[in-house]
């Protein structure tokens, strides 16, 4: 169990694994999350199911190397395993089964946008996606999302590749054009998902997002991942991770991710000094 | 005569050095201290005290052996009833329990029963924990959710009757509470780690890392085979005030402050990879034992001043006195009688104060306690910069959502018989906090062992 079946590089320092947890895939639906552990001194951190296979036992999990742990998550090879996986958690995504949906992915939150176009795509919704990214070299699953959008469009924050501008720029263009969405699902860095619902509040389209803050337990047991919506205080892990975009109170949420910024630094600078393996 | 002898005081670390450090407080008694303890023990012909304990301890038989030097023999009268002692000895609150009932204590001090419980759990451990006999195998598969103190307890009982059990634990330690919730320095977790291990030894399995109400569900259990399941699930969600300010950085529940202390060992950081936020003025809003667990861990986590905020008086705290005394030695502030209405943020968004209400005592509310009452126009700011929210907890309904047929309290508790933990669904029994809310150690031990002898006699008449 928790063997790493298959490691993919989608991007510099963006990593794909494909894991062996039969339970958890059995089980997985879009929208959800495991929370993962890799070293007995180690934190446990959220990482969102990007697919699973339940007839294989297997979930894929998308991750970029930002701090020490998911930099030491990205050393590990074909063949190492976590130390725990656990889950699947969060409310599933209740997903349309019908209409014209905008999915909109920032970086590495492609990842978590996919299982739900894939989900809706199969159902028989007309899926319009977009990809963006810093840079081209950034761009992650495009395949995997063409394959199940009936249109795709890249953004690019250099103007590398496709729209040049940020997400949000690219979706009040498309809904200028006179496009219709019955929904939008934006998923990526909170900043991102902040400025897209800003910019689509004004057209009235419901817009979704997918929450990516600190947890511990993963089950409602710490409220650490607590967040405003609509004035009221939910829990990301067992009310969400999916809100309405329009009703989350993103400054709060996002001063919340940042809490720990120093000691992460320190952990980090730790473990390098230590020959951890940082590059 | 014996009445008017004091009890023996248990050694336990300096208060100037403890706050320094996460190890235990307490540091037990020696041979010669339990000896002279167990001598008190007049060995009533109809004991009270073991009316007093939710599992039976046959208390004077095992304090007799103390007083005889058989240690060994002692732990072994202990552990037939209790599974658990070294956990029981340090943290039951025996003097609502078995000590209250001591005739000692009408003309003077009970006898230490708990600090002889942890003496005998103790010595036991140091010369080797001799595995007990179980019964021959029945045949018959039992799932345990949760592996806190209810859970550990019916799963050992099962296990020494025979049967086959298998715990399922969310998190990825065992232990539940004792290992996730209760501080190093109160209960080292080497301990729960030896008793989980005994209980591993009985031929119980443990499965960490398994949500049941998400990775299996209990119909799923049955599905596999099992054909009972026992729901110690524990009441793990925390209150919040519903104040302004509630969600700034720095805005703690006491379970999340614990969990990042005890279980992810922040105090460790960074050689352990979780951190925490402690600040120089820590107020704990509370007057429970947790809140003195989250109280007392600001002191070692490196808080300059830490203090607690409750809204009634001393007379009313939920808390255990020895925890009361050991905040207080500590050095921990207590502003009672006093309410939070609101955590200030500085710019940005940390908290920076707590503006609370003084309050004054009214008549008294369902809980029989004096209702506390706001004294108009008497606000303050307490200059903070880390609150912990330590309000109490509740059950947690990721098992009650997704099992179909499972009866639940308006709160959220599982409905369960008192006498057997029978739920409203065949074959599924429940106990502890996950039934009666947020109580004690001994009791979920009490429940989960009820359980077990309910759950045994439905398995050999099925």
């Amino acid at each position: 169990m928790n063997e790493i079946v298959k490691k993919r590089t989608l991007a510099p320092s963006t990593k794909l694994y494909v894991v062996n947890a039969p339970l958890v895939a059995a089980k997985a639906q879009p929208g959800q999350f495991v929370i993962v552990r890799i070293s007995e001194n180690g934190e446990r951190i959220p990482l969102t199911i990007a697919d699973y296979d339940a007839d294989q036992g297997t979930l894929t999990m998308v991750f970029q190397e930002v701090g020490k742990t998911t930099k030491a998550l990205g050393l590990l090879e074909e063949g190492d395993r976590l130390l725990d996986i656990v889950g699947p958690l969060g409310v599933p995504a209740e997903l349309p089964t019908s209409g014209r949906v905008l999915c909109v992915g920032g970086g590495v939150g492609v990842a978590p946008i996919y299982p739900k176009a894939k989900a809706m795509h199969r159902n028989g919704v007309e899926v319009i996606s977009i990809i963006a990214a810093r840079t081209k070299e950034l761009i992650i699953l495009e395949e995997e999302m063409r394959a199940v959008s009936s249109e795709l469009y890249i953004a690019t924050d250099d103007g590398s590749r496709g729209f040049h501008g940020f997400a949000n720029g690219l979706i009040k263009k498309l809904l200028d054009e006179g496009q219709h969405f019955d929904e939008i699902i934006a998923v990526g860095p909170m900043l991102m998902m902040k400025a897209c619902v800003e910019t689509t509040r004004p057209y009235g389209v419901k817009t979704w997002v997918s929450l990516n803050p600190i947890m511990v337990d993963g089950t409602g047991m710490c409220g650490a991942c607590r967040v405003t919506v609509g004035k009221e205080t939910k829990f990301s892990c067992v009310d969400g991770p999916m809100f309405d975009g329009h009703q989350v109170d993103f400054d709060e949420a996002i001063r919340r991710c940042r809490m720990y910024l120093d000691q992460e630094r320190t952990a980090l600078e730790a473990w390098c000094a230590h020959g951890g393996g940082c590059r | 005569m014996t009445a008017k002898t004091k009890r023996v005081e248990m050694p336990r670390q300096d208060p100037k050095e403890r706050i320094r450090n996460f190890n235990e407080v307490a540091l037990g008694y020696t041979e010669e201290m339990a000896r002279t303890e167990a001598s008190r023990c007049i060995q009533c012909k109809k004991p009270s005290c073991i009316k007093g304990c939710p599992v039976n301890v046959q208390i004077p038989e095992f304090i007799k052996l103390v007083k005889e030097g058989d240690y060994r023999g002692a732990a072994k009268k202990v552990k037939e009833t209790n599974s658990l002692p070294a956990i029981c000895g340090r943290v039951c609150p025996q003097e609502t329990q078995c000590e209250q009932l001591c005739v000692l204590g009408k003309k003077g001090e009970p006898v230490a029963i708990g600090r002889l419980e942890r003496f005998v759990a103790d010595f036991e451990a140091a010369t080797g924990i001799d595995k007990p006999e179980c019964a021959p195998p029945t045949g018959k598969k039992v799932a345990v959710v949760g592996s806190g103190p209810a859970g550990l307890t019916c799963a050992g009982d099962l296990a020494r009757l025979g049967h086959q059990v298998t715990i399922f634990e969310a998190l990825h330690a065992p232990g539940g509470v004792l290992i996730y919730g209760i501080p190093e320095f109160r209960l080292p977790k080497a301990i729960v780690t030896r008793e989980v291990d005994y209980v591993k030894s009985l031929g119980v399995e443990i499965q960490t890392s398994v949500i049941i109400g998400r990775t299996l569900t209990v119909d799923d259990l049955f599905g596999m085979g099992y054909q009972a399941v026992f729901l110690g699930t524990g009441a793990g969600l925390p209150k919040f005030m519903s104040i302004p300010g509630e969600n700034l950085c720095g805005v703690y529940s006491a379970n999340e402050w614990l969990t990042r202390t005890n279980l992810m060992k922040a105090y460790l950081f960074p050689e352990y990879d979780t951190p925490i936020k402690c600040g120089k003025r820590v107020a704990v809003v509370g007057g429970g034992n947790v809140a003195m667990d989250a109280v007392r861990c600001a002191l070692r986590l490196g808080a300059e001043e830490a203090m607690i905020v409750y809204r009634r008086s001393e007379a009313e705290m939920p808390a255990r006195l020895e925890e009361l005394e050991n905040a207080k030695e500590e050095g921990v502030k207590f502003y009672l009688l006093t309410n939070p209405v609101r955590v200030l943020g500085d710019e940005k968004g940390w908290v920076k104060g707590l503006e609370c209400l003084k309050m004054e005592l009214g008549e008294p509310d369902e809980s029989g306690r004096r209702r506390p009452v706001p004294i108009k126009g008497s606000e303050f700011v307490l200059d903070v910069d880390t609150v912990v929210m330590a309000l109490g907890t509740s059950p947690n309904p990721i098992v009650s959502k997704t099992t179909p047929g499972l009866r639940t309290q308006p709160w959220g508790g599982i409905i369960a018989d008192e006498a057997t933990g029978l739920t409203s669904r065949r074959g599924v029994y429940a106990g502890g906090d996950a039934v009666t809310g947020a109580a004690t150690v001994i009791l979920a031990m009490g429940a989960g062992k009820k359980a077990a002898a309910a759950i045994h006699e439905y398995l050999m008449s099925m």
